[in-house]
């Protein structure tokens, strides 16, 4: 039996992504909201090892009350229960003021025997939180896992994806695993899943839930600040030129004359 | 328009849509071009619980009844009917055992069917016994606890792929039709074997197939209901069946109306895109009238059976026949839109064209099926005389 924490994120869909261009602050209303696409891998590899090894999938999030739809729609795949992490107080959060209230949530889950999180969300891709929580719950962590096996040791091996080639690491339980979307193809909904998710209880724990100082969580407990939020600087006109080699070295030359003015 | 669904059924119908987008939509074409058999869907979509939708509760299944159906099979439809009538294939194969299999067949086949792990077909068809059904030469001799069967079922939706199969045969040839039974058979049984793989014109991802019964001796307590029900059943279960594959013709009018439209906002001609032309606006707004009374049609007649009505064969018929009929038109019409673009591979509505004609040939021809409203009114009217 296993008990599995998978950590998850709501995030803007990419593509709906626009910034403020007075504050430089990620434009929220009317974007559409989705799960972190890396977390629906670890959800998913979470109800892979419960399908195993037997036990519970608990899905967990710090977030605005809104952020209940992405444990409900986590839900609709069929973890067992969801438990939303949401304070005034949890606001402006950095890496390390989430993990910290994460963690706090794992401890008052009496902890698991693995905790999955995407490798990293797509809004902030810091990479940062999961590995993070593993350090404040003093367990191992394992970035970037592609493959899990369970050795007849009791340890359990992972394959870490790297860009060439992949490290095997052997690792004891309990463990923070990271996942890269290499690891599995996400599943579909079920729709008895759906039908629970629709009615099923979300708890909301807030820091004093949790009891945790108002100044160790959120945007009074983080380390870092966000200076400045600024899209790239624009590249310069390009162009791609086609052809056999010779035409396209003489249609370079040209542009080359043009561009000196001649 | 809305059809006044309730939450469950507009749940059911997200998921299917999701499965269709998300699942089917990107493999399609693939699946179209090299005839290649969606078993990996098919597991997807039982594991999403959509192979329990007509299945009583008590056997694993959702227990919803024929709108529940339809809503799936027209968003599946929307996608592929390759896929969908491979889909369909199994509800046609699981009607027998739902509607007069036995305690005990129910639940040792039904739960299968709901996992995913056995796909059904259904098998009345041979070389000589098409639209005149009557005809079929396969038999089924009583042997002491046991029947043989011998024979050949033809152009059988999921043969060789699925697990379970329902046989119409001959239990007593002297009685014809009303001497015909209706068995369960499983593809691992000795003396059962499966032709090649038909070529088709259309729904090429799913698999057709013969399968012969070469002294194929089962077990007598595969016999579904009695003796000389064969044709009852057969009857009932494509009663059952005909709304669905009314809404899978739908559903791939409503795909072809989809990219027709997407299309003409897009192409442009003579300085404007061609939406803005009345030609191509009349030729979509038929289109669309179409689709909308199909599917009012169809929501209907699936309403009226979900309220068990003793004989509801007319009803079925008028809905697969003017849903086909219209997938036919709607998907022509959208070539037409489409142009030269429309006829290339490249574009989903060549596909969709020629997966609409089998529409109109199978499940009963909709010639076949004017034949049994004609036939009802006949009988309506001298009632009314009466």
């Amino acid at each position: 039996m296993m008990k599995i924490i998978v950590c998850l994120k709501q995030v803007p869909e990419s593509q709906s992504v626009r910034l403020d261009p007075v504050t430089h602050n990620l434009q929220r209303e009317g974007v559409k909201s989705i799960i972190n696409p890396f977390d629906l891998y670890a959800l998913e590899e979470g109800l892979r090892v419960r399908e195993e090894h037997g036990g519970e999938v608990i899905v967990l999030s710090m977030g605005p009350p809104q952020a209940a739809s992405a444990l409900r729609e986590a839900l609709t795949y069929g973890a067992d229960r969801a438990i939303l992490l949401s304070d005034r107080a949890f606001a402006g959060a950095d890496t390390w003021a989430t993990a910290y209230t994460l963690a706090a949530a794992v401890r008052r889950l009496d902890g698991a025997d693995l905790i999955f999180c995407g490798k990293q969300a797509i809004d902030g891709d810091t990479a940062q939180v999961g590995p993070e929580l593993a350090a404040f719950l003093d367990i191992p962590h394992v970035a970037w896992a592609r493959k899990l096996i369970f050795a007849d040791t009791g340890l359990l091996q992972v394959e870490r994806l790297l860009d060439h080639g992949y490290d095997l690491v052997e690792v004891q339980l309990p463990a923070l695993i990271t996942v890269v979307k290499e690891i599995n193809t996400p599943r579909l909904p079920s729709f008895k899943a759906k039908l629970r998710a629709k009615s099923a209880q979300i708890p909301v724990w807030t820091a004093a839930d949790l009891g945790l100082a108002a100044e160790r969580v959120g945007f009074e407990g983080s380390f870092t600040r966000v200076v400045k939020v600024f899209p790239p600087p624009a590249r310069g006109q390009r162009e791609l030129l086609d052809g056999t080699p010779e035409e396209m070295a003489a249609a370079l030359w040209a542009r080359l004359r043009q561009w000196r003015g001649q | 328009m809305d059809y006044v669904l309730t939450e469950e059924q507009r749940l059911l119908q997200d998921l299917a849509r999701q499965v269709a987008e998300e699942r089917i939509k990107p493999v399609r074409a693939e699946l179209d071009e090299q005839e290649i058999f969606p078993a990996d869907l098919m597991q997807e979509m039982a594991q999403a619980d959509l192979f329990g939708i007509i299945i009583p509760e008590e056997y694993g299944g959702l227990g919803l009844g024929c709108l529940e159906s339809c809503l799936v099979l027209e968003a599946i439809g929307a996608a592929c009917v390759g896929v969908g009538t491979t889909y369909a294939a199994t509800f046609l194969g699981a009607y027998p055992l739902l509607l007069f299999g036995s305690e005990a067949q129910k639940s040792h086949y039904l739960p299968k069917l709901v996992r995913g792990e056995q796909l059904a077909a259904f098998a009345l068809t041979e070389s000589q016994a098409g639209s005149d059904a009557g005809a079929i030469q396969t038999t089924a001799v009583r042997d002491g606890d046991f029947y043989v069967l011998n024979g050949t079922k033809q152009w059988i939706t999921n043969a060789g792929e699925a697990g379970l199969y329902t046989i119409i045969a001959l239990t007593d040839r002297a009685k014809g039709p009303r001497g015909a039974s209706a068995f369960v058979v499983q593809a691992d049984d000795p003396g059962v074997s499966f032709g090649k793989k038909e070529q088709k014109m259309g729904i090429r991802a799913s698999a057709t197939r013969e399968i012969f019964f070469q002294n194929c001796r089962i077990p007598a307590d595969r016999l579904i209901g009695k003796e000389g029900m064969g044709f009852i059943i057969a009857l009932k279960t494509l009663d059952y069946a005909r709304p669905g594959i009314g809404a899978l013709a739908l559903g791939l009018a409503q795909g072809a109306l989809d990219e027709a439209v997407i299309f003409a906002r897009q192409r442009q001609q003579f300085g404007h895109a061609i939406i803005a032309f009345q030609a191509v606006q009349h030729i979509l707004a038929d289109m669309a009238i179409q689709i909308e009374a199909a599917r009012a049609l169809i929501y209907s007649v699936a309403r009226f059976i979900d309220q068990n009505p003793k004989d509801f064969a007319k009803e079925a018929a008028v809905a697969k026949v003017f849903a086909t009929d219209v997938a036919m038109r709607v998907t022509t019409d959208a070539v037409q839109i489409l142009g030269g673009h429309g006829y290339m591979r490249e574009y989903p509505v060549e596909k969709m064209m020629r997966d609409a004609k089998i529409f109109q040939i199978f499940e009963g021809t909709n010639q076949i099926l004017r034949n049994i409203i004609g036939q009802a009114l006949n009988k309506e009217y001298a009632k009314k005389r009466s």
